[in-house]
């Protein structure tokens, strides 16, 4: 079976497998590009709860050079425990950047394109980093912490990168002063519980009044005593929170967790869900080849929010000019799965390209999102995807392919 | 772990011999390491294949692998089972989740395969 050829992953490691593969890559080589090195040629990055994920059986793959858990018992029981009840992630391979001072929020208006003056303390928002190009550079989450301090949580295979173009960028010519930018990213560790039994869970453990909390709220408490920022936000399209704790304290918050019912879920589910969900994801959905428009998240985009900001100029032109392509959501109707890189075709030519795609545990079928010209992006249209030579039939449908009920 | 009447690749397929027919499917290896298997892509009864072609996928939530054969040969019988219900790729590889059946042309590509036991130090070796 050729998917086996290649190496196996890290040392120390109880299994290997790559993540998020294309179609001709082997089920063990790790993919070129930066974002999954070859474990052998590196020092993998252990986040602090690496020993309860051993624990609990994970499989555990190289992620942004990260040594992740995958998947545990299974991706697709792990899924459903999201949906059904409750999951537990560890994300503390994200990256946090604090930006402090008397001049943090001009610099993060004048940075990004959602409107930081709205956003007031206790409360996050979605947003991005852009480039002149209006492209992105990452999506981001801003936490505001007080007036003038706030929290970016950034993608890992992006952490460095991204705390580099913001401090560069901080108390600059463009820009307002004094701004304080420091990558944090050592002293948080991030568990996402995330299900309708979220709150169940986490309410005995936490502070009073986190059932109070709306969704992109936060604040400050404690988890199993333990002093944690708890926040209602996620990456799975359920309701549930996540929890920003020392990386002393995670493993303590983990295991309390997982006693209260939470199941432990790895990266494999964490993709699948956010597929369902249509949340983008760096490197698939958005790159610095694609602006917020393309990818259907215009709401983050406030034009008239006052004064200009990276990428205005070039969003401006592009909302007057027309989109040259737009992401759509499809589901396949025949045998097999599209995934990321394969062709959307016309007429025999390539007219787009799958950014995601994956069996879907909820609907029980394929589906994905790909990028395809404007004329072909209406609800219903039939596309022609190229997996490995063999073409797939699908179907255009309406985004987010899942909803929780409320 | 591995049926000692069945001689494996390095592509992780088991291959058992009947006469002049080789059964032919995944490991347990194998499936381990897919994970949850959800399409199989098997050939037609009666194509014909050269060592080494490839007879089919399998594709599991987050990886596609190809399967090649290790004989030349005609396929005879494909296991329907295992396409209406992938899940016998994971659930017992080497039984029931058996892939294809094809008349080989010469025994002499068998040579090349690796016994049991030969496959398991393979495995454990982390070459694999």
């Amino acid at each position: 079976m050729h998917g086996c050829k290649g190496k196996s992953g890290a040392k120390g490691v109880t299994a290997a497998g790559s993540f998020f593969l294309d179609s001709r890559d082997s089920v063990f080589a790790h993919r070129g590009e930066d974002r999954f090195q070859m474990a052998e040629a590196q020092t993998l990055k252990r986040t602090p709860l690496y020993d309860c994920h051993l624990e609990a059986g994970a499989k555990m793959v190289d992620f942004a050079g990260w040594e992740m858990p995958v998947q545990y018992q299974g991706v697709i029981d792990e899924h459903r425990a999201v949906r059904t009840a409750a999951g537990l992630f560890d994300v503390s391979h994200m990256g946090e950047v604090r930006v402090r001072g008397e001049g943090a929020e001009a610099f993060l208006q004048r940075l990004t394109p959602n409107d930081v003056s709205k956003l007031v303390p206790g409360r996050a928002h979605y947003s991005g980093l852009l480039t002149e190009q209006g492209t992105y550079v990452d999506d981001i989450l801003i936490y505001r912490l007080a007036a003038d301090d706030f929290l970016v949580v950034v993608n890992a295979s992006n952490a460095d990168r991204d705390y580099r173009w913001i401090a560069d960028r901080a108390n600059g010519e463009d820009y307002p002063a004094p701004t304080i930018v420091t990558n944090e990213s050592d002293q948080y560790a991030l568990l996402a519980l995330q299900g309708p039994k979220a709150l169940e869970i986490l309410a005995p453990l936490a502070t009073s009044g986190i059932g109070e909390l709306k969704y992109y709220g936060f604040r400050q408490g404690e988890v199993a005593g333990l002093p944690a920022l708890i926040s209602r936000t996620g990456y799975t399209g359920e309701d549930g929170f996540e929890l920003y704790v020392a990386p002393e304290h995670a493993a303590a918050v983990w295991r309390s967790l997982v006693a209260a019912g939470a199941v432990p879920a790895g990266l494999g589910a964490r993709d699948t869900l956010r597929l369902e969900a249509a949340m983008a994801l760096y490197g698939h959905e958005i790159d610095e080849t694609t602006t917020p428009f393309e990818a259907g998240l215009a709401w983050v985009v406030k034009l008239d929010k006052g004064g200009d900001f990276q990428g205005r100029g070039a969003l401006l032109a592009q909302k007057a000019q027309g989109l040259p392509r737009k992401l759509v959501g499809f589901e396949v109707e025949g045998r097999g799965i599209a995934r990321q890189g394969h062709e959307v075709v016309s007429e025999g030519a390539a007219v787009g390209k799958v950014t995601s795609g994956t069996w879907s545990p909820t609907f029980e079928k394929a589906l994905g999102m790909a990028y395809v010209p404007p004329s072909l992006a209406s609800l219903g249209t039939r596309l022609a995807i190229d997996v490995r030579g063999r073409t797939l039939p699908a179907v255009v449908v309406e985004l987010p392919f899942y909803r929780r009920p409320r | 772990m591995y049926p000692s009447e069945n001689l494996y690749t390095r592509e992780h397929e088991w291959v058992r011999v009947e006469d002049d027919v080789c059964v032919l499917g995944i490991t347990e290896f194998a499936q381990h390491e897919l994970g949850e298997v959800v399409f199989v892509e098997l050939p037609e009864v009666g194509q014909v294949f050269d060592t080494g072609d490839e007879l089919g996928t399998i594709e599991s939530v987050k990886a596609v692998a190809e399967i090649y054969t290790p004989v030349a040969g005609e396929v005879i019988e494909v296991n329907e089972a295992v396409s209406d219900d992938p899940e016998l790729l994971n659930e017992d590889p080497h039984g029931e989740g058996w892939l294809i059946k094809i008349r080989f042309s010469s025994a002499s590509d068998l040579k090349e395969l690796m016994k049991a036991d030969q496959y398991e130090e393979y495995v454990k070796s982390g070459e694999a």
